[in-house]
């Protein structure tokens, strides 16, 4: 590989040691008695069947089923009865 | 934004020394809560926007410095008073793992007044903005006293607080903003969106709200308290500016201004997960001697608001003004 090519290599070919995953940083977590965090959605397509393009890196998908902002949440979970 | 008006006898003594350097001399004392609150919030604002009429070397001045160091202690010493008062302190976990759970639980057992819920059904056009002109000292910052808190963090800690502070910012894009967003709103509702427009007529409350904040957030040995006290504020967040937003749009003053409380039901029911597991839950995991901290400034949230709350309710006769 010439200098330059190796240069433009990004280190994400499966295998690469130059960036390691030593810290976990899930792109779907889902949050105990609540959300599901999502990173790096580009679009989310509701159970109605609207497409929401998303502007944010981080977005919390309601599992409750209550937000009155489906299918974000707006924390109408944490005052549910048990 | 030119230096506000002293409130007493420190107030006018730091005004005096903000103009021109200060020589060696005896801080006075302040004579007042008012004065001492206003002064702290003086002397902090000289490490975020800055005063038009103060000399810009102030914020390093030696005689300042140990002014506001005074008032920072003091005042530190009222908060923890309070919180080694209080009932929840029981809530602070044995574990570091235990910190998003407690965090929780302080939340859901706090009880206090409920500005929002008076906002959505109860107040008129003008106690809407009068409250929006206290929230305005704190709003047109909003986030800044965290983000001094970056560089003092271990690396999973400081990862989640940059996540969420980059959201507070807009993505990037200025026009998302929140305090931006605030501003916008003011200007809507027909305020000021001035930065420091309604300092003079912030009360004590308001002002010890903005302090407790900055106080967290300018020094590193209180990055814990930082911590909680954002995991409180954003957990507190989401179902409050629902109820602003509709009280808003009952009263005529929704677009711009309802907007901003509309973003931030979004925007903070995902900061609230993100604080208190990934900001919280990491630091006290790396630094488990943070866990007290963490809770003594999420509580101390909690408490300045209710205090906030309790004064501007009675200030309206109870709700009946």
């Amino acid at each position: 590989m010439r200098e330059d090519d190796a240069a433009r290599d990004t280190g994400d070919r499966a295998g690469s040691d130059r960036e390691g995953s030593d810290h976990e940083h899930a792109d779907v977590v889902l949050c105990a008695d609540g959300p599901i965090l999502v990173r790096g959605a580009r679009s989310v397509r509701d159970a109605d069947g609207t497409l929401h393009r998303v502007r944010r890196p981080v977005v919390a998908l309601c599992r409750c089923g209550k937000s009155a902002l489906l299918p974000w949440c707006d924390a109408t979970h944490t005052v549910l009865p048990d | 934004m030119r230096i506000p008006a002293a409130r007493g006898r420190l107030g006018a003594w730091l005004r005096a020394r903000l103009e021109e350097p200060a020589h060696v001399e005896d801080v006075v004392e302040p004579d007042s809560d008012d004065d001492a609150t206003l002064a702290l919030w003086i002397l902090h604002e000289l490490s975020f926007r800055g005063f038009d009429d103060a000399d810009p070397g102030a914020e390093q001045d030696p005689v300042l410095v140990l002014a506001r160091h005074r008032l920072e202690l003091a005042f530190e010493r009222r908060l923890r008073q309070r919180w080694a008062a209080t009932s929840a302190h029981r809530l602070v976990p044995d574990t570091p793992a235990g910190v998003p759970d407690a965090l929780r639980a302080l939340v859901a057992s706090h009880e206090g007044p409920s500005l929002a819920t008076y906002v959505r059904r109860h107040a008129g056009r003008d106690q809407a903005l009068a409250l929006l002109r206290q929230r305005s000292v704190y709003h047109l910052k909003e986030a800044d006293p965290t983000s001094f808190v970056v560089p003092r963090l271990p690396v999973r800690a400081k990862a989640a607080l940059v996540e969420l502070q980059y959201d507070e910012y807009g993505d990037g894009d200025p026009n998302r903003l929140h305090a931006h967003l605030f501003a916008r709103g003011l200007a809507s509702v027909g305020l000021s969106p001035t930065y420091g427009a309604y300092v003079e007529e912030a009360s004590t409350q308001t002002l010890e709200l903005n302090n407790a904040a900055s106080l967290f957030g300018l020094q590193r040995r209180l990055r814990g308290a930082a911590t909680g006290h954002l995991a409180a504020f954003e957990m507190t967040s989401a179902l409050p500016s629902r109820a602003m937003s509709q009280g808003l749009e009952r009263l005529g003053l929704g677009g711009a201004m309802a907007h901003y409380y509309d973003e931030h039901v979004e925007a903070d029911a995902i900061h609230e997960q993100l604080a208190a597991t990934g900001i919280c839950g990491s630091l006290a995991d790396e630094e488990p001697d943070q866990v007290g901290e963490i809770l003594f400034g999420a509580w101390t949230c909690l408490d300045l608001e209710s205090r906030f709350a309790t004064a501007q309710l009675a200030s309206w006769d109870g709700g009946r003004g």
